[in-house]
């Protein structure tokens, strides 16, 4: 029996010791549950609303991330909007909360930005912080400045306090959709999204349209692969897509990484989503939609560094943009881009900032046949039928019921 | 053994673990030497931001209470010697349950009722998940921990199908969920806090577990079923029914957590149902060596070290990953600190000596008495 132990450890301790760690391990992602009461008897700050404060006073912005900051992804392009916004305004202090999930730990942690840093305005940046956190956080600190990306503002029910902010990205996915049409040699392109909702759904519908725009044969296929964060999944598109002879391919998901490195292994072309990937695949990155969000917080800030205020209605409740507001950009184009290739996207570029290009124009029919919107019709990006979304589009191979 | 010893074994039990956990401060110093930021300072912060004044030790509760209850669904059936690792399914599928019976009650019922028919649909729904896992075990050997973590997979892919298709919310556009609950029949905060009732569940659920594996005959029958299966057998014992009600007792403890999680906090299932309490419930049970108990004290721990994460990002600039290192090793060394039960001479019962009887008096050599 004695031959059988290891370091005096019986073989159930081993078993026991192992499984305890590996469990600590899947817990990278824990979080914790329960709910913040509306009338906790927590302070509320110390500013009154609409005081202005004298040039030069500090402005404490807080900034909550749902995943690591250098995700080269959704949480890097907030990052980077942050660092960018403080690096520009001396009187700005940044306070920052990266890999907060969406659960009473978003609650808490605004809540000693508020309490313990005093925070005035506050970013929380991933979609699920708005219901219900935000929305009860908003409530009881009617002081402080809730901004939220992608949040749903509606008149009347939206705390006062609460203002909305987006993007058109989709207007840089075009233009990315038009370059990899052209820099494909199969004209076989795909597009790995997380989940077929209407944001991601606008994403893959705007890419295919960019590239059959010049290439009416070119075909986008999808894979959704169910999550944010699938790395493995999103590794198993990227090889299968490869396989199938797919030679240009982009994504919708929360870090991008792996999607960018598998298609610079593989040989093939990419183009980026969120942030900057061109150092992942420095060979095959051919252009990509960044976000822009320097340009954007510095703004929010400066306005209500200036006294502005969402509760007294001198900032928007609604702020969107595409490329001509400086909401999104395209990354610089990668060395395997052709000169006429580039000026192709630049006229598109050009056509969607002045207006004379809007990608959803009539005839836009579905993959199945129907007719999405109608001949001579043509949808603005500002149009709420853009918002519901649960179609795709002609030209892109793969089904919204997963 | 003598009554008087028995102090020497409690002390041990205190006395281990808590040194355990100031040596992974000390150990947690050395790291936060080693990237340039004092390791006093941070301490100070953590005790702070987790225990230092009211409004912070509710954060540590708030971020406690569901650990609690998920971490009874592996300890009890530890009693048993499972291993079940089930608890984030039991919790999913908890949730969904819950979910389902408040908005088939609606507002039918008076809030009470609703609220208890929600909590009893989460335990069932639990207690049957982890009580598959169970009689798989026993009645078609199927290992537990395996046939349960599997078990996780399955209810995530449950959530995700009944959130996305037919249970969906059609307004939820970016974030698929249930329909909402209506907002009367969603717990409350206990008075004077912001920390939800889920917290009483989760102490009651651990005082009521103590008292079953140690104070009843069905907890007797448990431990010794635990202890060789074979004996308890022989004894008589329903080794096969008892498997199957502790796994079912513990899958509702995880299911109620998951109840607890959508009245209480989302108001509706959706994919933050899934963001690891039943994996940190499992991290809990074991460094609380499935003491109920104890589990509560591991809770508040693990909720303080969590709470504490927050400042350590803002206050020190140290990156979001430290507050896991942090707790990577307490954990290790409460783990390690395992293996020294029985190592330390000063805990052990000592024999009592008792001086051997004199011989009696050979007749004849009887001392003589004088006078």
């Amino acid at each position: 029996m004695s031959n059988r132990r290891f370091l005096n450890l019986s073989r159930r301790q081993v078993v026991r010791g192992l499984l305890a760690t590996t469990a600590f391990g899947l817990t990278a992602k824990l979080g914790t549950g329960c709910s913040p009461s509306g009338s906790g008897g927590s302070s509320t700050d110390s500013t009154a609303e609409g005081a202005k404060p004298a040039d030069g006073e500090p402005l404490t912005i807080g900034f909550i991330y749902v995943g690591p900051k250098d995700d080269y992804g959704y949480n890097q392009a907030h990052a980077e909007g942050a660092k960018g916004t403080a690096a520009k305004f001396s009187w700005v202090k940044l306070v920052e909360e990266a890999n907060v999930p969406e659960t009473t730990a978003v609650a808490e942690s605004m809540r000693s930005m508020i309490d313990i840093d005093g925070a005035k305005v506050l970013f929380p940046t991933s979609f699920g912080y708005f219901d219900p956190h935000i929305l009860k956080l908003a409530e009881e600190f009617p002081d402080v400045q809730f901004f939220h990306a992608g949040g749903l503002y509606e008149e009347g029910k939206t705390p006062k306090n609460v203002g909305s902010y987006f993007g058109y990205i989709d207007e840089a996915q075009y233009v990315a959709g038009v370059v990899a049409a052209l820099t494909s040699k199969s004209g076989k392109l795909g597009f790995v999204g997380a989940k077929p909702i209407p944001q991601v759904l606008r994403n893959v519908n705007s890419y295919a349209l960019g590239a059959r725009s010049v290439r009416p044969d070119a075909t986008t296929q999808v894979v959704f692969t169910g999550n944010w964060a699938e790395p493995i999944k999103e590794a198993e598109a990227a090889n299968s897509m490869a396989d199938q002879g797919i030679d240009v391919i982009t994504c919708h998901v929360d870090s991008p990484k792996v999607v960018m490195e598998t298609a610079e292994k593989r040989g093939i072309y990419c183009t980026g989503y969120h942030a900057d990937q061109v150092a992942l695949a420095p060979e095959g990155y051919l252009t990509g939609a960044e976000w822009d969000w320097t340009n954007i917080y510095s703004k929010i800030a400066e306005e209500v560094h200036s006294g502005k205020s969402l509760q007294d209605g001198t900032i928007e409740h609604i702020l969107r943009g595409g490329l001509k507001d400086g909401f999104c950009k395209l990354s610089a184009y990668g060395p395997a881009v052709s000169e006429d290739t580039k000026k192709a996207a630049e006229a598109a570029k050009a056509g969607l900032i002045d207006g004379s290009l809007v990608i959803y124009t009539g005839e836009v029919k579905d993959n199945k046949g129907g007719v999405v919107v109608k001949a001579g019709e043509s949808l603005p990006q500002k149009e709420p039928k853009l918002e519901g979304m649960n179609y795709l589009v002609e030209g892109v191979l793969g089904s919204v019921g997963g | 053994m003598s009554r008087s010893q028995a102090w020497r074994r409690s002390l041990e039990s205190f006395v281990l673990p808590f040194g355990a956990i100031l040596a992974g401060l000390v150990l947690f110093g050395v790291f936060c030497a080693l990237v340039g930021t004092n390791p006093f300072g941070v301490y100070a912060s953590i005790w702070k931001s987790a225990f230092g004044s009211a409004s912070t030790f509710q954060n540590t509760l708030i971020r406690a209470a569901p650990l609690m209850l998920s971490a009874l669904c592996t300890a009890l059936p530890a009693r048993l010697g499972l291993v079940i690792i089930g608890n984030e399914g039991a919790l999913v599928v908890g949730g969904v349950a819950a979910v389902s019976a408040g908005l088939a009650m609606g507002l039918a019922f008076p809030p009470f009722v609703v609220q208890i028919g929600m909590a009893i649909a989460g335990m069932v729904a639990g207690g049957i998940w982890i009580g598959a896992a169970g009689w798989l075990r026993h009645y078609r050997a199927v290992n537990e921990t395996i046939s349960s973590l599997l078990l996780n997979y399955v209810a995530i892919a449950l959530l995700n199908h009944l959130v996305g298709g037919p249970m969906r919310d059609p307004s939820s556009l970016n974030k698929p969920s249930t329909y909402p609950l209506a907002e009367i029949n969603m717990l409350t905060s206990i008075p004077g806090t912001r920390v939800h009732w889920g917290l009483v569940y989760g102490l009651v659920a651990c005082v009521i577990a103590y008292f079953l594996m140690q104070r009843t005959t069905f907890g007797f029958a448990a431990r010794t079923a635990g202890g060789n299966i074979r004996a308890a057998k022989i004894a008589g014992l329903p080794v096969g029914k008892l498997t199957v009600v502790i796994c079912f007792l513990a899958g509702s403890c995880a299911g109620l957590a998951g109840m607890v999680e959508v009245a209480a906090v989302q108001g509706a299932a959706n994919e933050s149902l899934n963001v690891g309490y039943g994996y940190g419930g499992i991290l809990v049970a074991f460094a609380a060596r499935h003491n109920p108990l104890a589990a509560v004290f591991m809770s508040l721990l693990v909720g303080g070290i969590l709470a504490s994460g927050g400042i350590l990002q803002r206050a020190h600039g140290l990156p979001d990953s430290t507050v896991l290192i942090f707790q990577g090793l307490v954990f290790l060394v409460v783990l390690f600190s395992d293996s020294l039960y029985g190592r330390f001479d000063f805990f052990k019962e000592k024999p009592v000596v008792v001086a051997p009887p004199s011989p009696p008096p050979s007749p004849g050599q009887e001392p003589v008495v004088l006078g």
